[in-house]
């Protein structure tokens, strides 16, 4: 039996099926991965309010692992930011769907991102102009591992906990792959969690496949990262939740067809 | 209003002393404002602000990356974010910082590069700015400026912290060449034409005006009638002036203080080429890396003189 959350993310990854075999490819197995985040996120976690979307006190969400958009997509519309119907315009001409996020054209994205490792400071920027103003709410922010090898996220990992950021959750969806290969035999950025402790973060680390676990992790961030920001390292899988999508080694961007039906069919069964 | 005091001394008060004392008085005239930097707060006129000013003042380290996509996230923040590092950071090495995180996401950020061109001087090669103009030329919707003096950078910089989108600015941390009064007043896209003539329109910006003036009077002497304008705003590029001093001019010289790639030069030819063709010479970095040197030894090592600006001048009227 599925969890309300979990159901959620059932739900997000087969509207992004449909987004994706809509288009007939995208950048599937990261979108995936992320996914439980978002439920929990979306779920139970952040202050926000589709009906507006600019809302000042709303908590912001940077997604610098920005081809992971298809995922954020399906999620604010299930959240009800525009109808579900104008994911299948994903990459469309003309779209507002872009595979990457972008904040001038999709209602509910807070950052526009793509090229790896800006969201980083994007998404401090971000925290640290709120904090300034003092205003009352969080910005979290979605690396990728791959992305973690770009320099610039270690510029902002010296930065925020220098800026004490306490308004600041980060998340590393370590779904262990990136475009050409596996992490680990591409560019190791473990042991990811010492390292972020090392920096001056608050770091936790859990299973990122469980989205009840993510709202306990930000519930205890909340409570314990005292003056500094906080890390939440996301053990994943890419592809996470669809078996052969998982299986596919190098599943960063796929061609998705008709065997999404199944791959539906069987989210929907798990839901039951 | 401007008004063009022009005697060929220079100013008395150092650029970084008028670029500190100007974003001490906005940040307490404004709580949007935050001014950022990267380590050389000491080098500009900025040093010890953050003390004083902890929520508008940043001091990130050095990290000029990170110091752009934080500025570009304060932006949607609704702040009002300046951010400043040498020119040759400001531009290739944030680059896409720049071009993504603030002007293809349109946030609004004033970006800062000093020590333009051979301003650079004792610092060298590796932080000789010359191609920063070009770059940022080429990103859609940004602002381009070289500052002629600090009167004028004095005055510009409260209503750029209120544009849309990226706006790029050189410059100078020393003493220019005074050109303009202390009151002056400037509208971005228009340029300044600070000396009427009828057979050559100069077509200056930054540290180039005041060496156009100085030629405009030697080519005086020997009968030639100049006009030289300023164009301290590239971009937008102020197109009518362009075209109505070509036309009455019939020759064109551009100078500036930077590669002619992509360039200031580069600018007037392009329209001119597209709108009414004229003979046109740029006086500019042909194309190659700086060096180490005082500034007068490097103004005479890439053409960038009073001299150069005259003999193009012939050269181009010769062309008529």
């Amino acid at each position: 039996m599925q969890s309300r959350l979990k159901k959620l993310a059932t739900e997000i990854r087969i509207a992004q099926l449909e987004e994706f075999k809509a288009r007939g490819f995208g950048h599937i197995g990261g979108a995936l991965s992320i996914t439980d985040c978002l439920a929990a996120l979306y779920g139970e976690i952040m202050k926000f309010d589709p009906k507006n979307p600019q809302w000042e006190d709303r908590d912001r969400l940077v997604m610098s692992k920005g081809h992971a958009g298809p995922a954020l997509y399906a999620t604010l519309a299930i959240m009800g930011y525009f109808p579900m119907e104008m994911l299948k315009t994903l990459n469309a001409n003309g779209t507002h769907l872009p595979s990457h996020c972008d904040k001038n054209l999709t209602p509910g994205i807070d950052m526009t991102t793509g090229s790896l490792g800006q969201g980083a400071s994007t998404a401090a920027g971000l925290a640290l102009g709120l904090k300034a103003q003092n205003k009352d709410c969080r910005v979290y922010l979605i690396l990728g591992d791959g992305e973690s090898q770009e320099g610039q996220v270690w510029e902002m990992a010296l930065f925020a906990p220098q800026h004490k950021l306490n308004n600041f959750i980060a998340f590393l969806d370590n779904n262990k792959r990136q475009l050409d290969g596996y992490t680990s035999e591409i560019c190791s950025i473990e042991p990811v969690d010492e390292k972020f402790k090392a920096f001056g973060w608050y770091t936790l680390r859990i299973d990122g496949s469980d989205p009840d676990k993510i709202v306990e992790a930000v519930n205890d961030a909340k409570a314990n990262q005292g003056d500094k920001p906080a890390m939440i390292i996301l053990d994943t899988v890419k592809g996470a939740g669809v078996k052969a999508i998982e299986d596919t080694k190098l599943n960063h961007h796929l061609n998705v067809g008709d065997e999404a039906d199944g791959y539906i069919a069987e989210l929907k069964a798990e839901m039951e | 209003m401007f008004k063009c005091i022009y005697n060929g001394e220079k100013e008395k008060a150092a650029g970084k002393n008028v670029f500190g004392a100007t974003i001490k008085k906005m940040v307490q005239n404004d709580p949007k404002v935050v001014y950022l930097d990267a380590d050389l707060m000491n080098s500009i006129g900025t040093f010890g602000l953050d003390k004083d000013y902890p929520n508008q003042i940043v001091e990130v380290g050095i990290q000029e990356a990170n110091m752009i996509g934080v500025a570009a996230g304060m932006s949607a923040a609704g702040m009002k974010p300046i951010a400043h590092t040498f020119g040759s950071f400001a531009g290739r090495r944030v680059f896409d910082q720049a071009f993504m995180s603030v002007a293809y996401a349109k946030n609004n950020v004033v970006i800062i590069g000093s020590d333009s061109g051979i301003n650079a001087a004792y610092n060298g090669g590796t932080h000789m700015p010359f191609e920063d103009i070009c770059l940022y030329r080429a990103v859609p919707e940004a602002t381009v400026i070289d500052t002629t003096d600090s009167a004028m950078l004095g005055s510009i910089l409260p209503q750029l912290v209120e544009n849309k989108g990226l706006t790029y600015v050189r410059i100078c941390r020393k003493n220019c060449v005074a050109v303009y009064s202390e009151d002056s007043t400037f509208e971005q896209g228009k340029a300044n034409v600070l000396r009427d003539g009828k057979d050559v329109a100069i077509i200056a910006a930054g540290y180039m005006v005041s060496e156009a003036l100085k030629a405009a009077e030697e080519l005086a002497k020997e009968g030639i009638d100049a006009a030289v304008i300023d164009m301290w705003c590239i971009k937008p590029l102020d197109e009518a002036v362009v075209l109505e001093y070509s036309k009455k001019c019939g020759a064109v010289v551009t100078a500036e203080n930077g590669n002619v790639v992509g360039g200031l030069g580069a600018a007037v030819a392009e329209l001119l080429g597209e709108k009414q063709p004229t003979p046109i010479s740029m006086v500019g970095i042909r194309d190659r890396f700086g060096q180490v040197g005082t500034v007068d030894f490097l103004a005479k090592e890439y053409g960038l003189t009073a001299e150069k600006v005259c003999e193009e001048v012939k050269k181009t009227i010769a062309r008529k």
